[in-house]
């Protein structure tokens, strides 16, 4: 390898999406697709204050995966997930139930219940340390290099691409199925569940829904980028995007944006840096954050500053903005 | 409907019966019973902590009754809430939540316009004549986060306008207004009474609650009294709802002073 400047320039950028699309390409693809489905789940949760709800249900996946492989002895897919989404289902009630039925409020009980499963599953996998072999490594940080090596699922003549692809597509298009069947509902239990509960809305199920829907989604995510770098993944968008505007239909469509960006961003970053794809896409994400919050015209602090100036110098300005 | 269709078949508007509300092992309301005149415009009084915004969330279900029972037009709560609106306080919600003013409007439809539908534009054409009854359609595309708080407290009555119910609930719907916003909400709602609908409307300001409301409910913890404004409105009555409080004791004086004028 040498080191000539337009050698690693069509390394870094024309590789990934020629002769290594294959590879890169494919990673970048399953990061939009973690992103997008994460992404727009996240801005619910940030809509009803529930961001550390990611972190509680990202970190019961060791304790439910520990549980699954002590019960079955599969390492099957099957197993894995059901396992895993159980035990963040878990959580999600545990949270419920403390926070309900004592003193605690819903912040501190989110701390107790999702620390309480993490260290279960610590405890298990070195109790049972002979008979379970489980990559720790893997289920927080993910393994997206391998994913492109996996065989592809075929359905008749038709290549789809490696399972986790598939996976994380199918998810992908049910998260926009669900949002579009279920938007008013979302939204009004999300804004005013007092209101919601009197028109009929049925509150509860709608939270335990989201909650059933994020593990699904956190799970699925998990073997891509793993159990910490998802819960940026679904922050992110969702809180660039409100930078951005103040509607809630272009926040959906911009938290896809932000997911499409910083997997491609990433992508060159990784091949740049030789690093893991899953951190550098985190990485430019909150790259693009930073963007956003410098420079949103909604209130990015540049444009504040500039129309504060330009409102404090007086004169014959108009005032834009404020009421 | 007919202004007292509800009354002449019998069924009150809202019954209560024996309702006891407590938050853990305190409770906060106790025994209520009532029995709401179809057609009336209600404020409900008492001081802080008198259990008002309590009573109202326990008749529509969103808080957890430890007893009694409350019936709307006759039937389980439950089953009328269709014919139920709501005015929750104004702080209770995200004033920088991503909706516009038309979008909170037509909140109030979505209870009829059923699972995954999308409101239509007769919700819309419905949702307008409600922001024009308060005066808010030049604002029906602002986002609700550039709104004053008068604005907000009137886009919220226009929600709750498109609920077209019978019988409504209403949690302090004047504070943070100015004066002109409040006459303009107590015209509209006398409006409303005057075309058969019953509210109950939770105030805090004892000199206007004379003025402003037919019936009232005295209210704390238990119900000191509930009639007709003329016969509740009395020095003794209003002693025994704040009593012992010395603030409102001053204020229960200037309120029965300004009666007596």
């Amino acid at each position: 390898m040498t080191l000539v400047p337009e050698f690693q320039y069509q390394r870094v950028f024309i590789e990934p999406w020629t002769t290594e699309l294959g590879s890169h390409g494919l990673m970048a693809l399953v990061t939009f697709l973690v992103g997008a489905t994460c992404g727009l789940i996240g801005n619910f949760l940030i809509l009803r204050r529930m961001a550390l709800m990611g972190d509680a249900i990202s970190h019961s996946v060791l304790p439910g995966i520990a549980t699954a492989f002590l019960l079955t002895g599969s390492r099957g897919i099957g197993a894995m997930a059901l396992g895993a989404v159980g035990a963040a289902f878990t959580t999600h009630l545990l949270i419920e139930i403390i926070s309900r039925h004592s003193r605690i409020k819903p912040d501190a009980a989110i701390g107790i219940a999702f620390s309480t499963l993490f260290a279960a599953g610590v405890v298990l996998i070195a109790v049972f340390a002979d008979r379970v072999d489980l990559d720790q490594d893997c289920v927080l940080n993910g393994e997206l290099p391998m994913i492109p090596l996996e065989p592809s699922v075929r359905i008749g003549g038709l290549v789809l691409g490696p399972p986790p692809l598939v996976r994380l597509g199918c998810l992908w298009v049910g998260t926009v199925f669900l949002l579009l069947a279920f938007y008013k509902e979302l939204l009004l239990s999300s804004f005013d569940p007092g209101l919601a509960a009197c028109l009929g809305i049925p509150v509860g199920r709608v939270h335990h829904g989201l909650m059933l829907w994020l593990a699904m989604a956190v799970v699925a995510s998990f073997e891509a980028v793993g159990a910490i770098l998802v819960i940026a993944l679904l922050i992110l968008p969702g809180a660039t995007a409100s930078l951005l505007t103040e509607k809630m239909v272009p926040r959906l469509v911009w938290s896809l944006v932000h997911a499409a960006l910083s997997a491609i961003a990433g992508m060159h970053l990784s091949v740049a840096l030789d690093c893991s794809p899953a951190g550098a896409s985190v990485v430019a994400g909150a790259g693009w954050f930073a963007c956003a919050w410098v420079f949103s015209p909604v209130g990015g602090l540049i444009p504040a500053w500039w129309r504060r100036r330009r409102a404090s110098s007086g004169g014959g300005g108009t005032v834009t903005g404020g009421d | 409907m007919t202004p007292d269709a509800s009354a002449t078949l019998g069924d009150p508007p809202l019954e209560i019966h024996d309702l006891t509300v407590a938050y853990r092992d305190k409770p906060v309301l106790w025994g209520v019973d009532l029995a709401v005149p179809a057609g009336k415009l209600i404020g409900i009084v008492g001081p802080n902590g008198a259990g008002k915004s309590t009573l109202i969330k326990a008749c529509m279900g969103l808080l957890p009754c430890a007893s009694g029972w409350v019936r709307a037009f006759g039937k389980p709560m439950p089953e009328s809430l269709g014919r139920v609106g709501y005015v929750p306080q104004r702080e209770s919600v995200d004033w920088d939540f991503p909706v516009s003013v038309m979008d909170v409007v037509l909140m109030g439809r979505y209870g009829r316009i059923g699972l995954f539908r999308r409101p239509t534009d007769e919700d819309r054409r419905i949702a307008r004549e409600c922001l024009e009854r308060v005066q808010m359609l030049p604002f029906a595309d602002r986002q609700i986060s550039n709104l004053s708080g008068g604005q907000q407290q009137r886009v919220f009555l226009a929600r709750a306008l498109a609920q077209e119910s019978d019988l409504y609930f209403m949690d302090e719907p004047f504070t943070g207004v100015d004066a002109a916003t409040e006459a303009s909400i107590i015209a509209l709602l006398q409006e409303l009474r005057s075309r058969g609908k019953t509210l109950l409307v939770v105030h805090h300001d004892l000199p206007t609650a004379r003025n402003y409301f037919d019936w009232l409910l005295l209210l704390n913890m238990r119900v000191v009294a509930f009639g007709p404004t003329e016969q509740v409105f009395t020095p003794d009555l209003l002693q025994k709802t704040y009593g012992g409080r010395l603030t409102l004791l001053s204020e229960v004086a200037e309120a029965v002073r300004a009666r007596a004028q």
